[in-house]
């Protein structure tokens, strides 16, 4: 017969999480069941099941914290499976903070649930390359001979595609190509923009990770826009990573000392605003705040900071332009990265900035507030739902018959690129600043070749 | 509402055979592994509908993507006597969906397709697990829409709103889920499949689709769906008027209807709820007011707007503080998503709370309201009121906190006496959530013995094995055959509802 939960004893048994930051039961409790973060779910999308749903995971995360199932690979494999979108906290009319309870219910997961060996290693391998640019960059002539030879085009080849483990090649088929002159491109950071006219902040620029190796173009647009509209960049020297794809990840330890090391890195700078250009490592950056909040060394200090820190379209938007924007007469399809969307709740400032730009037509695709299935690491974990998000991602991106692909987030980008490419109709990709600094100098954009005629 | 001791179901259902491995690998062949659902700690995660606070485990789930493996499951819970029940969403309200222990549990969430799109003829042919706002987003590009629009359009299923005639604040002018189902494609109790009226409207012999609409499950699963889409209106005028009492806003709704006007939607809102919509959502409405009257007029262009002219008279004329029109769309959907809010909202105000749906007779607005305040004070609880004004549809939601002690009891027996409240108005016990598991003690206030028994008649005709969604709808589930004609509760059951009624 049917039980009720009222009143169950749940509170006598043992909860199957440890006592280091459990996902809080009171957060789990707001949770009325109503079932409104469904649809938004990439995952519920995909398989149509309840434990692979917002809700389905709460009530795992109940179920776990009564004690009433234990964290069985099985359970962790649904909570693997969710990719951190956020699109579950956007959604919930009770405001649930689901993000809070999925960032506890990880590190719980990477300690009480051991992953077979395999598995362990190949993490182990993503969060000591990916983290480190000064490693990536290292491997960028490999990578490079790699794209050049035949090599490529033998790993593309049907029978390897059906002979190499998946993982391996969702991280094949997202590398960017890759130009060997970037391997010099962490200077511009070290040296001071100071505008003309009278400053209106010093700003602090984050450099990313993958972002600083495979789209520097992206930070040097960034600095000079921010140059040109007034602000004061002041060069962080020593910049790490910011701790996003290892918190994101449940790798709490390793996260919390990139984000330690970050805070003593901008705090000789003392910037007055922290710019992100990078979705998920600004809503990190965000939280550091919450993330440090036991750490008596740390908890005041993150907190100043992540008060300081805002996405480069935030910062931008909330003061008028200053330089003259020229014409860049294209169609662009803006998509919105999750960690944008859903978890800075970002989404008018991109598209403000864009619309500054005479000529340029902005399309909406459809399923806007869906995951593109790139999610951090997410795409190499994971990568046949990654693959399958990333194709109805691009299907309705190209429904819209843009010019180019407008995105404020590396890991977007290049899963959305590759999603494209694979059903044939590759398009140039744009992070919003590029666009904007493109206009602000009158330059053409490489492989948007309709603007150069356009382009005074 | 709640059954808080031995249930009377399993007094009189036998025993439910175990899903054994045999059993699974067969479902197992029929939908593939990755259809079949078995481990513990999965299933448990099917233990609720929307109405979380019962929850009972499935011996097994599984997902169906086609009649045909929908039609096979059947069969083989008919071969071997092992309930079923049919979820959609699991949005529903009542209970509907909450798995008899040990049953095979249907979800159909993989079967969200739309078969086909007919805009000459206006219909379209969809999977029962498609959401409801789908449909909508698929034929608006054309002009079209799919009326039915319960609050919860953005995640119920199609086939949970057959199943509950579920209907939504357009539905005043527009009619309920019923009035938009031309016909179905039903897989019945015993696995055979039928097709149930059909395109054209007003088939010949009985109304069945209008049967299996409304019935929770409790005949069959519907597995391909006939709806009818409607076209845009010409012109759309969303408003919202403030005033400083529920009791004002009654009365410009009665004005409005007995002054000839026939809105597309009219819904009212008291303080509370208004606080819970805008902690949620933000929609702007006017947080010192004592009720918000939400108004939506369509047709076409003059039409319209006298008729926004003539509202807005009786609105003031009743005491209305403000009257706004929404300019955009973004305005309109913005004042609905408000609305559509409020239930999941009522989180915001209130650690606890319960969703009752009750209906009355449209005059016996202000007495009924006053009456339900009357009650929450005497129980000592706060009561938000939300609800389709124009027909009678409360949705009074009864505010607790289950760490008090005895809250939650003082919230049920509250719950009751509203609906007992709206009964002896002349109203009904529910308004759109169902019956489900949750208000079945409640069908005979409602209704007399014959009347039951006549209900039983049915039901046995369909499913004389009583294996589809056993449980629900009907207090103490006889076995078809038994003493027919006359309805003898059990002592159980009777000693259950004596202690509520
Ligand atoms: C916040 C909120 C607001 C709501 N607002 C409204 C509202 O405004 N109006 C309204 O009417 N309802 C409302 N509801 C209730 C609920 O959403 C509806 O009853 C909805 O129709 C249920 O759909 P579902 O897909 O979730 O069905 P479920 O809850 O999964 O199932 C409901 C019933 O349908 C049966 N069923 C499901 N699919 C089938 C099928 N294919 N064939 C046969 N039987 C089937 C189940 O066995 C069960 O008895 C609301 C619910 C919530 C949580
Ligand atoms: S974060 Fe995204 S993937 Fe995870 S439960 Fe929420 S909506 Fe689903
Ligand atoms: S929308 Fe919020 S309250 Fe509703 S089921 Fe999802 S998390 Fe729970």
């Amino acid at each position: 017969m049917a039980e009720r939960t009222i009143h169950t004893t749940a509170a006598a048994m043992i909860s199957a999480f440890d006592a280091h930051r459990p996902p809080e039961r009171e957060i789990i409790e707001d949770c009325v069941h109503c079932g409104f973060c469904l649809p938004t779910c990439p995952t519920w999308l995909l398989w149509g099941e309840e434990m692979d749903s917002p809700r389905g995971r709460i009530n795992l995360m109940k179920l776990a914290t009564d004690g009433e199932i234990g964290l069985s690979p099985q359970v962790r494999g649904h909570f693997d499976a969710c990719l951190g979108c956020m699109a579950c906290v956007t959604a919930c009319p009770s405001g649930v903070r689901y993000d809070q309870l999925i960032e506890a219910t990880r590190p719980q997961l990477e300690r009480n649930t051991p992953r077979p060996l395999g598995d362990r290693i190949y993490r182990a391998l993503i969060f000591s390359l990916f983290p480190h640019p000064r490693r990536m960059r290292f491997m960028l002539p490999l990578l490079w001979l790699y794209q050049k030879s035949g090599a490529r085009r033998v790993v593309r080849s049907r029978w390897l595609q059906q002979r190499l483990p998946a993982r391996l090649l969702a991280m094949e088929a997202v590398l960017p190509p890759v130009r060997l002159r970037r391997r010099g491109a962490l200077s511009f950071a070290l040296t001071t923009e100071t505008p003309d006219a009278a400053p209106r902040t010093r700003v602090g620029v984050l450099l990313g990770c993958v972002q600083r190796v495979f789209f520097d173009e992206v930070n040097a647009a960034t600095v000079r826009v921010l140059a040109t509209e007034g602000y004061e960049v002041v060069p962080v020297a020593s910049q790490g990573c910011c701790g996003a794809l290892s918190i994101h990840a449940g790798r709490e330890h390793e996260g919390l000392r990139y984000a330690r090391r970050l805070i003593d890195a901008f705090e000789a700078a003392r910037p007055d605003a922290i710019a992100v250009n990078v979705a998920g490592c600004g809503s990190v950056l965000k939280e550091y705040g919450h993330l440090l909040r036991d750490d008596p060394a740390y908890a005041g200090r993150a907190a100043t900071f992540s008060a300081k820190v805002r996405d480069i379209s935030e910062l931008l938007a909330s003061q008028p332009p200053r330089a003259p924007r020229h014409p860049i007469a294209a169609r662009v399809a803006y998509h919105d990265a999750c960690h944008l969307r859903h978890g800075q709740g970002i989404t008018r400032q991109p598209r403000e900035l864009l619309r500054q730009i005479p000529g340029l037509d902005i399309a909406e695709p459809a399923e806007a507030d869906i995951c593109c299935g790139s999610a951090g690491v997410y795409n190499l974990l994971a990568p046949e739902p990654a693959a399958q998000l990333g194709q109805r991602k691009a299907a309705n991106i190209l429904a819209t018959r843009p010019d180019a692909l407008v995105a404020a987030n590396p890991g977007c980008l290049l899963q959305i690129a590759s999603s494209l490419a694979q059903q044939g109709h590759p398009l140039p990709t744009f992070h919003p600043i590029e666009l904007l600094d493109a206009s602000i100098r009158g330059v053409p954009l490489a492989g948007l070749p309709m603007t150069s005629s356009h382009v005074e | 509402m709640t059954d808080t001791t031995a249930s009377p179901a399993v007094a009189h259902t036998p025993t439910i055979p175990a899903i054994t491995p045999r059993i699974v690998a067969e479902l197992r062949a029929m939908l593939g592994d990755d259809g079949v659902i078995t481990e513990m700690a999965e299933l448990r995660t099917y233990e609720s509908d929307g109405l979380a606070s019962y929850r009972a485990t499935p011996g097994v789930v599984v997902l169906p993507t086609s009649t045909e493996q929908v039609r096979d499951v059947v069969r083989l819970c008919a071969r071997e006597g092992i309930p079923f029940v049919p979820r959609g969403s699991g949005t529903g309200l009542s209970g509907g969906a909450l798995p008899t222990p040990g049953c095979v549990l249907i979800a159909l969430s993989r079967m969200r397709q739309i078969l086909a799109v007919d805009l000459p003829n206006q219909r379209v042919i969809v999977q029962p697990g498609v959401i409801n706002l789908h449909v909508t987003q698929r034929v608006a590009p054309a002009g079209y829409y799919s009326a039915p629009d319960p609050s919860s359009q953005q995640v119920c299923s199609i086939g949970g709103n057959i199943a509950e005639n579920s209907g939504g604040a357009h539905c005043l002018k527009y009619g309920f889920t019923v009035n938009h189902v031309l016909g179905m494609r039903v897989v019945l109790a015993n696995g055979e499949v039928a097709d149930l009226g059909g395109f054209a409207v007003d088939l010949p012999g009985y109304d069945l689709p209008g049967i299996f609409v409304g019935s929770e499950g409790t005949l069959g699963i519907a597995t391909e769906i006939i709806l009818r889409i409607v076209r845009k209106p010409e012109a759309v005028v969303t408003a919202l008027a403030a005033f400083p009492h529920t009791d004002a806003a009654g009365q410009a709704v009665s004005d409005i209807i007995a002054g000839g006007v026939l809105p597309a939607a009219i819904e009212i809102m008291d303080r509370l709820s208004i606080a819970a919509a805008e902690a949620a959502v933000h929609a702007g409405y006017p947080e010192s007011a004592g009720a918000v009257l939400l108004v939506e007029l369509d047709g076409v262009q003059p039409e319209v707007a006298e008729q926004s002219a003539q509202v807005e008279a009786f609105c003031r004329a009743a005491g209305a503080t403000e009257w706004r029109l929404a300019r955009t769309d973004e305005e309109r959907a913005l004042m609905w998503k408000g609305r559509k809010s409020a239930f999941a909202a009522a989180g915001r105000i209130s650690p606890n709370y319960i969703v009752q749906d009750g209906v009355i007779p449209r005059t016996a607005l202000s007495a009924v309201l006053r009456e339900i305040e009357a009650l929450g004070a005497r129980y000592g609880l706060r009561v938000a009121n939300v609800f389709h004004a124009g027909d009678g549809n409360l949705h009074p939601l009864v505010l607790y906190d289950e760490r008090d002690e005895g809250a939650f009891e003082r919230a049920e027996a509250l719950a009751g006496e509203i609906l007992r409240t709206c009964v002896a108005s002349g109203g009904s016990i529910t308004g759109e959530h169902g019956v489900g598991m949750d208000k079945r003690g409640y069908m005979p206030v409602m209704f007399s013995e014959a009347d039951m028994a006549t209900h039983q008649l049915l039901r046995c005709a369909l499913d004389p094995e009583r294996l589809a969604n056993p449980e629900k709808v009907y207090p103490t589930p006889r076995l078809c055959g038994e003493t027919p004609g006359v309805y003898r509760p059990h002592p159980l059951e009777t000693a259950g509802i004596a202690e509520r009624f």
